[in-house]
């Protein structure tokens, strides 16, 4: 079939078996098995389904396969490399940030994107990186400690 | 004085409530030790609770006192949660009751065990129990620690065959080494990495997938379907229409999307719902069935007689639990048996409810609980799971049913709306003559304990909601801790309020404490005496003034008697509140730091401390983590939410018009924890929750004059009571 899909995800390529307008998210959970990302509000208004989609994280439940294009698609399975915790992941365990989790596919995506850009974030750009991504259990606090933990994980104190 | 006020409230609580708690909401207990504990051949350790993880931590707590009672290394213990056919019926995982009673449960369970293995190993060793020490599942003797024997060389495998006697020795606190520590939570490090851990993750082999196409309101009729308007959606396996039920299964997940929203349905909807700004009134309005909890007599007299009266009416809007994940359910249903996947809080409970609404025996609903998103009480998970059922039933095939946001927002029960009046009278010096308390609120109970309280079986019938079977919830907290020289409570309960409303954490407990603590500020103020002050003189259970203190003084209590007159935009305030949850279980004070924007009425907070007691840890960090949460959850209830409905129907359907606390807006939150080594653990999933709103109630009141009654604190009301102060009405 000449117009078959193909997204890159966590570095392989993967032909799409779902139709074009079918929002990535479902193809990611349930072609591809990856449990990272999770459906919050199909709406693109929670951050649950965040994926980081070239050096963006992004939310995956609105946004189609057909326009991923060639973008590579790493979510949070693949954050991880030869079985080893991001420093993102790392910090989040160690600050335990998180009460049911569900959430927390979206703050160590978001957290990720934005420690790649920005390495010693000041509290005020990560709330307004992580203002997207909303958390009902209440671990905010947690979680911004969590952030500066793997910024120091991945970069060393602030200069 | 003032733990006879909880007491006789415990006493005076009807009947109805108290037994309806007591024998269905916390299960049947069982005695039988191998229904708790199991050591396996290995010498790992096999626990089970009937209760359920719900994102709270208790799975790791619940180890860790199995752990510390049977001298093992934490490593060693699995606990089985939530499997009707492998844990204890312990009812509902609800009201803080994990760790009392589950925790308390296995803790017998295990220093009975503990007591057995001993006497076994005394005779395989040939020692007196008196010399044997145990190390990390290995028992040995003291004077000649070659002579040991291990848990699994003594009962790897086997049965105990004996019931806990809850006379086995308990270990002292003070030598205590897993319990009491941070010990990470086990749940966490999958949930990180993206491992299945959710009812969402599930697969099983044949499942398909489902969507609901809901009526807009409960109260909508189906005029028209027309099957046709799916006949070009790929994968179609049934549309399944009974009454005003609607549900499409496929076997993909895009397509249930797809076929959902290509549906052509029509429905009929009348106007049965009351105007929102009347919503208070028509409570009020409402027949009620009423129980005095305590009435001191001559309470109205005292009152009228006093120098000063005062009174306020508090109100408390529709609230959701708003679960960052939509329900879903997995059931594979055959002509003879049922298997159940769901995130119930009420495994055993809902298997029966279950049972009824499929018309089998109970032996053949075999249900496990599979983590949801965090649920704060009913939210759709047992309404999901009973979908999950009756579709599955319709294709003999296992179906996942995945809610939609809206489905979420529209169908799950809402947290109750209530009216709290209070009215006090004051002597000259501003002491209080007497209190009079009166809640008006639906029960805060409706779970579904038979199949007409499961949505889905109400659609199918075209029925509403029934009323449910006994009232309980709204007396949580309605009493204060505080010794009163006379006292009247009353809890006016009413049989139905315009949304389907069930348990909420805390149930009434944050509402009531709301009202009573925003009292207490107003009568400090009338009194012209400082809130913290005014709170200490009826006080004399010293856990409370503790916690009082402890508050104070890592807040920094800056004593007022009285709100200063500020000029600035931004003004600056604190504001105190305090409750003992249940007026038995864990103490709570509260100081919130806020900021009032005069000309936005934007209100900010900018700081939350908590003095926290609910006697001894077992995890300090998990505690803390729950205190947190409660704080954060709490504070988004009081500055933004309220369930917005118009004549027909709840027009709160998404995260747009239900907005929730963001990270913009999440102040600084600081626990101070009173650990209680010889107290009984209480639990800490609620008691947290109740001070919040009467704390930035009072923090505002203090930082510009404005007395709030009504959560959410939108600029809209600041801005409203700022123009009628300043207008002097």
């Amino acid at each position: 079939m000449a117009d078959q899909i193909v997204i890159t995800v966590n570095g392989k390529p993967h032909t799409v078996q779902a139709p074009p307008d079918t929002p990535l998210l479902y193809v990611l959970r349930n072609e591809l098995g990856l449990h990272g990302p999770q459906f919050g509000c199909g709406l693109e208004q929670c951050g649950s389904c965040m994926v980081i989609y070239g050096r963006e994280a992004k939310q995956s439940c609105k946004m189609t396969v057909a326009d991923v294009g060639q973008t590579p698609i790493i979510t949070l399975e693949g954050l991880m490399e030869d079985g080893q915790l991001h420093p993102v992941q790392e910090a989040f365990i160690q600050e335990q940030a998180a009460q049911c989790g569900y959430c927390t596919n979206g703050m160590i995506i978001a957290t990720a994107a934005l420690l790649a850009k920005v390495h010693h974030p000041n509290e005020r750009l990560i709330r307004e990186a992580l203002d997207g991504n909303l958390c009902r259990c209440g671990s905010h606090i947690r979680i911004l400690r969590a952030v500066y933990r793997a910024s120091e994980l991945m970069w060393g104190p602030e200069p | 004085m003032s733990d006879q006020s909880g007491q006789s409230a415990q006493n005076n609580t009807p009947q109805s409530a108290s037994s309806g708690r007591r024998e269905s909401f916390w299960g049947e207990l069982t005695d039988e030790l191998d229904d708790w504990l199991r050591i396996e051949p290995d010498g790992t350790i096999t626990a089970f609770s009937g209760k359920v993880e719900l994102g709270t931590g208790t799975r790791t707590a619940l180890s860790q006192i199995v752990a510390e009672e049977l001298d093992i290394p934490f490593e060693c213990v699995h606990l089985t949660m939530g499997d009707t056919s492998l844990t204890p019926d312990e009812g509902y995982t609800a009201g803080s009751m994990t760790i009392n009673s589950s925790g308390d449960a296995l803790r017998q369970a295990a220093a009975e065990a503990r007591r057995i293995l001993l006497k076994l190993a005394s005779d395989r060793l040939d020692a007196d129990l008196s010399d044997l020490v145990i190390r990390d599942g290995l028992i040995s003797v003291l004077r000649d620690p070659e002579r040991l024997v291990s848990y699994a060389d003594l009962m790897g495998g086997k049965r105990f065959k004996r019931k806990v006697s809850y006379t086995a020795p308990l270990k002292s606190p003070d030598t205590y080494t897993v319990v009491g520590t941070s010990v990470p939570r086990v749940d966490i490090p999958a949930k990180f990495t993206g491992q299945q851990s959710f009812i969402q993750d599930l697969t099983v082999p044949g499942m398909l997938h489902a969507r609901l196409v809901r009526p807009p309101s409960s109260t909508a009729r189906l005029v028209s379907l027309d099957g046709n308007s799916i006949k070009n959606v790929p994968g179609v396996v049934k549309l399944v229409q009974r009454g005003n039920y609607i549900g499409i299964i496929t076997e993909r997940e895009e397509q249930a999307i797809l076929a959902a929203e290509k549906l052509q349905v029509e429905w009929s909807e009348t106007p049965s719902l009351p105007p929102i700004a009347e919503l208070f009134t028509f409570l009020r309005s409402q027949p009620t069935d009423d129980h005095v909890l305590i009435d001191d007599g001559d309470v109205e007299k005292v009152i009228a007689s006093s120098f000063r009266q005062i009174s306020a009416e508090y109100h408390q809007p529709y609230h959701a639990h708003a679960s960052i994940g939509p329900s879903c359910a997995v059931a594979d249903v055959t002509k003879d048996h049922a298997m159940v996947w769901a995130s119930t809080p009420g495994p055993h409970p809902l298997r029966g409810t279950l049972a009824q609404l499929l018309g089998m025996p109970i032996e053949k609903v075999h249900l496990i609980h599979v983590e949801g998103a965090g649920s704060y009480g009913q939210n759709g998970s047992d309404d999901a799971a009973a979908d999950a059922c009756l579709l599955s039933r319709e294709v003999d095939r296992p179906v996942r049913v995945q809610w939609t946001r809206q489905d979420e927002f529209v169908w799950e029960p809402k947290a109750p709306t209530m009216v709290m009046e209070v009215r006090a009278g004051l002597d000259s010096d501003g002491s209080i003559t007497a209190w009079d308390y009166h809640v008006w609120s639906p029960s805060h109970v409706a779970r579904a304990r038979f199949a007409g309280q499961l949505v889905a079986a109400q659609l199918v019938a075209g029925q509403p909601a029934p009323a449910g079977r006994f009232s309980f919830g709204a007396e949580r907290n309605a009493p204060t801790n505080y010794t009163l020289p006379r006292q009247r409570v009353t809890v006016h309960y009413l049989a139905q309020t315009p949304l389907h409303a069930s348990s909420m954490r805390s149930l009434g407990g944050a509402e009531n404490t709301f009202a009573n603590e925003s009292f207490m500020d107003e009568l400090a103020s009338a009194a012209g005496v400082d809130p913290l002050e005014y709170r200490l003189r009826y006080l004399d259970d010293t856990r409370a003034i503790d916690v009082l203190h402890a508050a104070a003084q890592k807040a920094g209590w800056v004593t007022h008697p009285a709100p200063m007159i500020k000029s600035a935009d931004l003004l600056e305030g604190q504001g105190l509140a305090f409750a003992r949850y249940e007026n038995e279980e864990a103490l709570v004070a509260c100081i919130a730091n806020v900021q009032v924007e005069r000309n936005t009425g934007v209100v900010s907070v900018k700081r939350i401390v908590v003095a926290h007691d609910c006697g001894l840890i077992i995890n300090p960090d998990g505690l803390e983590n729950q205190i947190e949460g409660n704080v954060i959850q709490s504070l988004s209830r009081a500055l933004k939410e309220e369930v917005q409905f118009d004549e027909y129907r709840i027009t709160s359907v998404d995260w747009e018009t239900y907005p929730i606390l963001k990270f913009s807006e999440v102040p600084e939150v600081e626990v101070v924890l009173i650990n209680r080594p010889s107290e009984p653990a209480l639990g800490a999933g609620e008691p947290s929750t109740c001070t919040t709103a009467a704390a930035v109630a009072n923090a505002i009141f203090d930082a510009a004059g404005i007395r709030l009654r009504q959560v959410p604190f939108t600029p809209e009301k600041v801005l409203a009571a700022l123009h009628d102060t300043s207008s002097g009405t």
